[in-house]
Formats: C-alpha cells, structure tokens, sequence
C-alpha cells in the first residue's frame, strides 16, 4: 500500500482546481443591484455553464418526446435568453459607444450577431458568416466549437438533435427583436479538424426581403 | 558508390537499433487498461489499451470489479487509526500494477500497468483521466450517474490523453 494520499487526493492539490476567490469583507452586491456594465469580473466559468446547460438539456428531455421536440423547447427557452440579451448589449452599447446605432439593415444586423452577441453570450465571435447559394432568404452563421455543446456527446438514438437549438433561439429572439423576424434552427455539420462545429440556419421572412429590397 | 552503401547500411541497423530498444521500454512500461468503477462496485467503464492481454467477457470484467471494490472497503478499514485509511492505492504483482485513484464521491479510477510505470507519471495520468470524466462524462446531459459511461467524447480524449503518456 502506498502512502501518498497528498498525490491523490483531488482536496490536497490546490493548484489544479480553481476555487472562488474569498470575498472581499462586507456583504456581496444584490445580483439585481450590481453594474450592468461590468463585463469583465461578471463572467461565469465554463464548466458552470456547461453543468447547467446540461441540467437544462436534461430536465428538458423528461418532458419531450422525440428529437423534434426538445430542439423546439431549447429553442424557446434560447429565445427567452435572447430577448434579454438583446437588451442587455443595447443598454451596454448606450454607454460605451459614442454613436450607438441600431441595426436596421440585414447585413450589419447580422454581422452584429455574429461579433456582439456572439461575444456577450459566449465570450467570443463565431468563427463564420454565409449566404446560402439555393435560397436568397436562407444565411448561416457557423461556430467551429460551440461552448455549449463542448461536452455533450449525443447518444445514437436521438442522432441529428442539436442542443445549439438553444443558441438558434437566441439568434431567432435577437433577430426578432430588430425587426427581422425569421424562422432559425441549428445544425450539426462536422468537418475532421471541428467535430462539433455548428450551422445556425436563418430563413427569413420574406416581408424582410421586400424590405430589404425597398431600401436598395 | 561504396560509400552510400555503406551509409544506407548504417542507417538500416540505427533504425533496427531504435525499433528494438522502443519495443523494449514497450514491454517494460506498458499501460494495459482502465476502469472506472462506480461508488456502488458497478464497473461503468473497461477499456484495454495494450494487445495480447487474455480476452475475457464482459461478466468476467464486472466480477473483478467488484472484487476489487470488496477488496479495497476491506483495506480501508485496515487501519491503526479508525477511519484514517484512504484504502488500497497500490496493488503490485510481478508483472502487473494496479493503481487506485478514489474521488470523493466514492467512484474508483483503476489503472493497470506494467510494473515499471512509475508511480508520478500514473498519478498524473489518473489526474488527467479524472478530469476529462468530470468534463466530458458528468457535463454531458445523456450521462446518467452511476450509469455505464457511454461517450464517444470521453473515449477520445482517454485515447488521446494515454497516447501522450506513452510516447
């Protein structure tokens, strides 16, 4: 028998898990009292996020059935986080921008989800932007690796599903919020460098087109 | 002419040379699998990375497991001091290790090694093996606790993870 419990045991190395930092003295903010501006130590670790998208995932999944479904769920409940995220970066660009605009044009509009929103949500910009080729009203926006979806393995028997049909309800209630109402649903599309990387599929209305048109 | 023979033959018998001492430090550290066993003695997971071990079944497997699980409650009583034995950590054989990493909440990373891995390099990959469970087995919404660990993610990375320590 060996005696190095110091080696392994997870409770004795501190310095491979991050442990919250004490708090400073007094006690902390009401989360609703605290700067919505703030971005920088308000952010949440990953494997938080990650826990609690799975514990979403599956308290989504007792109530379903089949692929379908779930993905129509996560996408509303992707679309309540996208009303208040569009919000929440409109309040923040009021602040810190000095002519703050808003997007009344599709491209841009589009562009500021895949860079701002991307950002405000998940820490980064998705990785691409596309215009379908078939469709005129169809564009894509791609992430290589979606935070969300960074541990999730889907079991054989709900192949196809995909739990970024969150993030398309984000990108729907963004979307929807501006002015572009759309139908946006996620995709699994892997490549062999990007085994998770993700297409959220943007078919717009076409009263969005003539628009589009109008101001041409 | 002579003289690219004779380097060509040269380079022929450092490759034989390399080949052989590399099949060598094979045979003397070796990792030969990997269990992980759930807090209630199930095996939830069995993988074999080296070749040539005696094949057995799937029931023979989770009767060793839970042997193993037996043997270790035993050795954590084995203690002057009540309740201050963390349990077996180390099982040597002569040609054989087995390592025990035991979390917290019970569940059991079990290695077996030739035994000649040293213990540092085996403690690390257990680290790293315990890990990759908490992200891609316990973050992944279609896992159910306690229940056999079936993730294509997680064989990959216990794939990737073993390669790194073996070359």
């Amino acid at each position: 028998m060996n005696s190095s419990v110091e080696h392994l045991s997870p409770t004795t190395s501190s310095a491979r898990f991050s442990l919250p930092s004490k708090s400073t003295a007094g006690p902390k903010p009401n989360i609703y009292e605290r700067n919505l501006n703030k971005t920088r130590v308000a952010e949440v670790s990953a494997a938080s996020l990650s826990f609690l998208f799975s514990e979403v995932v599956q308290y989504t999944q007792k109530r379903v059935s089949g692929v379908n479904d779930l993905e129509r769920r996560l996408n509303t409940l992707g679309y309540r986080v996208g009303t208040r995220v569009l919000e929440l970066t409109a309040y923040r660009a009021e602040s810190s921008l000095k002519a703050p605009k808003r997007e009344i044009r599709l491209l841009p509009a589009l562009m500021a989800i895949h860079t701002q929103i991307w950002r405000a949500v998940y820490g980064r910009p998705a990785d691409a932007i596309e215009k379908s080729v078939e469709n005129v009203d169809e564009y894509m926006i791609i992430d290589n690796d979606p935070l969300i979806e960074r541990h999730i393995s889907v079991p054989r028997d709900l192949s196809g599903l995909s739990c970024s049909s969150f993030s398309a309800g984000i990108v729907e209630a963004v979307l929807d919020g501006l002015g572009f109402p759309a139908r946006v649903t996620a995709h699994h599309t892997p490549t062999s460098t990007h085994p998770t990387r993700t297409t959220i599929l943007i078919k717009l209305e076409k009263s969005v087109l003539d628009r589009e048109d109008v101001l041409k | 002419m002579t003289l690219t023979l004779i380097t060509r033959r040269t380079r022929t018998l450092s490759e034989i040379f390399t080949w052989w001492t590399s099949s060598l430090q094979f045979i003397f550290m070796a990792i030969f699998g990997l269990w992980v066993i759930n807090k209630a003695g199930g095996l939830v997971y069995q993988r074999s990375f080296a070749d040539g071990l005696a094949q057995l079944t799937s029931n023979e497997y989770l009767v060793l497991a839970g042997t193993l699980h037996g043997i270790h409650a035993i050795t954590s009583r084995l203690s002057p001091i009540p309740g201050q034995s963390s349990g077996a950590q180390v099982i040597e054989g002569e040609t054989f290790k087995i390592s025990v990493l035991l979390t917290l909440t019970g569940t059991k990373f079990i290695l077996l090694t030739s035994p000649a891995e040293p213990a540092s390099s085996i403690d690390v990959l257990l680290q790293k093996i315990y890990t990759t469970y908490a992200e891609k087995v316990m973050q992944n919404p279609f896992h159910t606790p306690e229940m056999p660990i079936r993730s294509e993610a997680f064989d990959d990375w216990i794939h990737i993870i073993t390669l790194s320590l073996r070359s």
